[in-house]
């Protein structure tokens, strides 16, 4: 597993049961996978959530990771999405010292970024950004300077492009042979 | 019809055929030990709970039904962990069913919680926590379900005192199996077979590992049939002893660390090895980087999280080996591989030369000497149960088994004290066998508790202590790798003989080989258990052996003894390559 280490993102639809959460995160732990940032949310269908998991792992191991999830028996699906076209979002809320009439300036960055301001007092600013990582992490960088008080992202979210919505419970799964691994 | 959730528990547990749990009470699980009265329902009290897990665990190795065990809540529970890590790694159906305390109280710290979900993650195929009695029916079923159907594996059932205590409707069929994300059923992709069916077509050193799926799946015949038919070589792990008799011309016997020295070699010569449910285990393929460098792979396996996990494979055919198999013999050609079977034969060599059995009788007695006789005492016919240790691997070696499920040992986790308790599972399971338990003076002492169990349950098993004074597999890592520093492993131990008679059950002592054979037939004359406590050469080694980590062709074997005169502990140590020359450790 050292080399071809890079970002895998999988998309996993789980029952939404207490401890459910849990189980996953204790999968990782356990089979010694470095989760980079997870995130759990509802979805449209009741009794069903997702979860976007981003692992730093090579292709033998993310196949491992997707065997091993299909495990749990509370998950559903889980697709790897990190070779299709995808939409991803982060979302940071930034709270920025203001004073010294440094709001104006600012103002100007949270803009060129097309992120806002949702708060604001006398001397500090809340900016609230979406988008991919990259994007975040140079905003901060640019925020930094002024003094950053206190900030807090939610992790990545994925969803892949087109029309084509998976259905969270496949009636079909075909066994996972690890083409990419034979070489 | 309304019952308590006490009730639902046997009421579900009878109609799905369970007949025997295993169990120690307590104050969370009173309320379901109180209903169990009223129920068709043989309870085996057992002296620790780690020691009715393994009777459980074993109940479902020999019988291949699920083995159930009950215990209270807190101590009672960590109890079991041992017992069902012990199933986990090696796929053992096992129900644990908890007790908890008061749903109110779940999260205080109250007396005798603990969170035992969370506990056994990690150590259960799955596991639940009941808080409601309208849920114990559904979650009972489920649990009986995932245990054994897929890749088998424990799962505990945590329910709350009020749960059991508190009324429900119970309806049967609402409750069946809701388990969306559960998949056993795995089936291979078409074009996977063609590329099998390509490699094996073209294989000229083929060898078939055959593995504890085999005799889980049910495979044995198939399996046979395909070795029979393309003349492949069969070598077993030490889970898979059983699945193809041992006096088939086709077997090669074990593989492995301890395995014999031909058969690894064979492996390590392949040009194509066929996995048939077993796992690649580190004490199978020793350095995984040398490990059978010329040879294409097949993994058939139920459980696609085995491939490509420790050995990279070319065809993953996943799914139930009886169904792959079904797909794939019928499509395999006859085959003659005499070449390849005679060279095998070849590298057996001076073996038979090394092996104990052959040794010039001193009037020491070895293990091997002992397993040896109980083997041709029992017509080779016992349900063996081990320890673990020397005296599990000189088993492995020396009680050659013709037929499947008689052979239960803990392979995956290596539970010193999992025999004895073992023997008396698989004896309530299989009644009409005659079951012995092989121990270690170490590890009998971790569970002989149990011996009261037996005696009160008037069940029937012999218990063979294999008595080195040592605890003797490690005395053995001590002796080769660490300069024969013996920390911590000579071993003093009470009187197995009076221990027995203590528990109202017959000792026999053997110290000589011409003692073996009749202190065997008074133990299967005796009515009731029977403990034989073997005193054994203190400071004999397990050969072949492959040290941890190293290449699988790189052996310690059994010195060659000398022709005459008095056979002495072996000094030096042999390596397999031709030369003798001391083992170097620092290869990695
Ligand atoms: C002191 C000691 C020494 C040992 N030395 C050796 C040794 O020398 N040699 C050796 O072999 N072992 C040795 N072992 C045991 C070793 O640690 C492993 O437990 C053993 O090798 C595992 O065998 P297995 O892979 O056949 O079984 P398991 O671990 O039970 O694996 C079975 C495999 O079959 C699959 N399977 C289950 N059901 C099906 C089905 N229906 N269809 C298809 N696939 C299925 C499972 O998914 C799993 O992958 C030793 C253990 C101890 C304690
Ligand atoms: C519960 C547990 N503790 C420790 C070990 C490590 N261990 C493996 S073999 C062994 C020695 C067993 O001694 P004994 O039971 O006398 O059997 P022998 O090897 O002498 O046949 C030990 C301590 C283990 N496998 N299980
Ligand atoms: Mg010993």
């Amino acid at each position: 597993m050292e080399n071809n280490m890079a970002p895998h993102t999988f998309v996993a639809y789980v029952e939404d049961k207490p401890g459910v959460l849990n189980r996953v995160a204790s999968l990782f732990r356990r089979r010694t996978f470095n989760i980079e940032s997870l995130t759990v949310g509802h979805t449209d269908q009741a009794g069903v959530s997702r979860m976007t998991i981003v692992v730093d792992t090579d292709d033998l191991g993310a196949r491992r990771v997707e065997a091993n999830l299909y495990k749990l028996v509370n998950v559903l699906r889980v697709d790897d999405v990190t070779a299709q076209p995808t939409v991803e979002r982060d979302l940071a809320l930034i709270k920025v010292a203001a004073r010294n009439g440094k709001r104006a300036e600012i103002m100007q960055l949270v803009d060129v970024y097309r992120a806002r301001i949702v708060d604001v007092t006398n001397d500090s600013l809340v900016v609230e950004i979406t988008g991919t990582e990259d994007k975040i992490e140079s905003m901060v960088d640019i925020l930094r300077p002024f003094g950053i008080i206190e900030m807090v992202r939610t992790g990545v979210v994925s969803m892949t492009r087109g029309a084509m919505a998976p259905s969270a419970n496949p009636p079909l799964v075909a066994a996972m042979i690890p083409e990419a691994a034979l070489n | 019809m309304k019952l308590t959730g006490a009730k639902i528990i046997w009421e579900c547990l009878v109609r799905e055929g369970v007949e025997i749990v295993f169990g120690y009470p307590g104050g969370t699980i009173l309320p379901a030990y109180d209903a169990m009265l009223d129920y068709p329902i043989h309870h085996v009290l057992v002296r620790h709970e780690q020691g009715g897990t393994h009777m459980a665990d074993a109940y479902a190795r020999a019988s291949g039904r699920v083995g159930v065990m009950f215990a209270t809540s807190g101590p009672g529970a960590t109890n079991t962990v041992t017992g069902l890590a012990t199933a986990m790694m090696d796929s053992s159906p096992v129900l644990c069913i908890t007790g908890q305390v008061a749903g109110s109280l779940v999260g205080l710290d109250a007396f005798q919680e603990t969170d035992v979900t969370g506990v056994t993650l990690p150590v259960t195929k799955h596991n639940y926590l009941v808080t409601r009695p309208q849920d114990i029916a559904r979650t009972i079923r489920e649990a009986l379900y995932i245990a054994r159907t897929g890749r088998p594996g424990p799962v505990l059932v945590d329910i709350t005192k009020d749960a059991q205590q508190k009324d429900a409707e119970f309806d049967w069929d609402a409750a069946a199996p809701s388990l969306p994300g559960y998949r056993p059923d795995l089936h291979a992709l078409p074009e996977e077979y063609e590329k099998a069916l390509h490699l094996i077509r073209s294989a000229k050193r083929p060898v078939i590992l055959m593995g504890r799926g085999v005799l889980q799946a049910g495979a044995m015949r198939t399996v046979q049939e395909f070795a029979e038919k393309t003349n492949t070589p069969v070598a077993m792990t030490l889970l898979g002893i059983g699945g193809l008799p041992a006096n088939h011309p086709l077997n090669l016997g074990m593989m492995g660390m301890h395995g014999e020295a031909w058969v690894n070699h064979a492996i390590q010569q392949a040009d194509l090895l066929l996995a048939f449910g077993m796992r690649f285990d580190d004490r199978v393929t020793g350095n995984v980087k040398t490990y059978a460098p010329r040879a294409q792979k097949i993994h058939i396996d139920i459980d696609p999280s085995e491939i490509n996990k420790i050995v990279k494979v070319d065809v993953a055919l996943v799914g139930d080996l009886c169904d792959v198999l079904q797909e794939l013999a019928p499509r395999v050609q006859a085959a003659d591989h005499s070449e390849w079977l005679a060279h095998i034969d070849e590298m057996k060599g001076d073996s038979a030369v090394r092996d104990i059995q052959n040794l010039p009788d001193t009037g020491h007695l070895y293990a091997a000497h002992v397993i040896h006789d109980l083997w041709r005492a029992t017509k080779g016919e016992a349900l063996i149960c081990t320890d673990v240790g020397q005296h599990q691997m000189w088993t492995a070696q020396y009680y050659k088994q013709d037929r499947p499920f008689n052979f239960i040992t803990s392979g995956g986790l290596g539970t010193m004290g999992f025999g004895l308790p073992a023997a008396i599972g698989a004896k309530l399971a299989r009644p009409n066998a005659e079951v012995w338990s092989i121990s270690g003076d170490g590890g009998f002492q971790m569970t002989l508790a149990e011996l009261a169990t037996a005696a009160q349950e008037g069940v029937k098993v012999n218990a063979a202590i294999i008595n080195n004074g040592y605890l003797g597999m490690v005395r053995q890592w001590q002796e080769f790798f660490y300069d024969k520093r013996y920390a911590a492993t000579p071993m003093l131990s009470p009187d197995f003989v009076k221990i027995a008679e203590a528990y109202g059950l017959k000792g026999i002592r053997v110290t000589q080989r011409s003692e073996v054979h009749d202190a065997i037939r008074e133990a299967q004359e005796t009515a009731g258990t029977v403990v034989i406590d073997f005193r054994v050469e203190k400071e004999d080694s397990v050969y072949p052996m492959v040290p941890a980590g190293a290449d699988l062709h790189n052996m310690i074997r059994r010195p060659i003894p000398p022709k005459e005169g008095d056979y002495l502990v072996p000094q030096n140590v042999l390596v397999e390559s031709g030369v003798d020359v001391e083992w170097d450790i620092s290869v990695k």
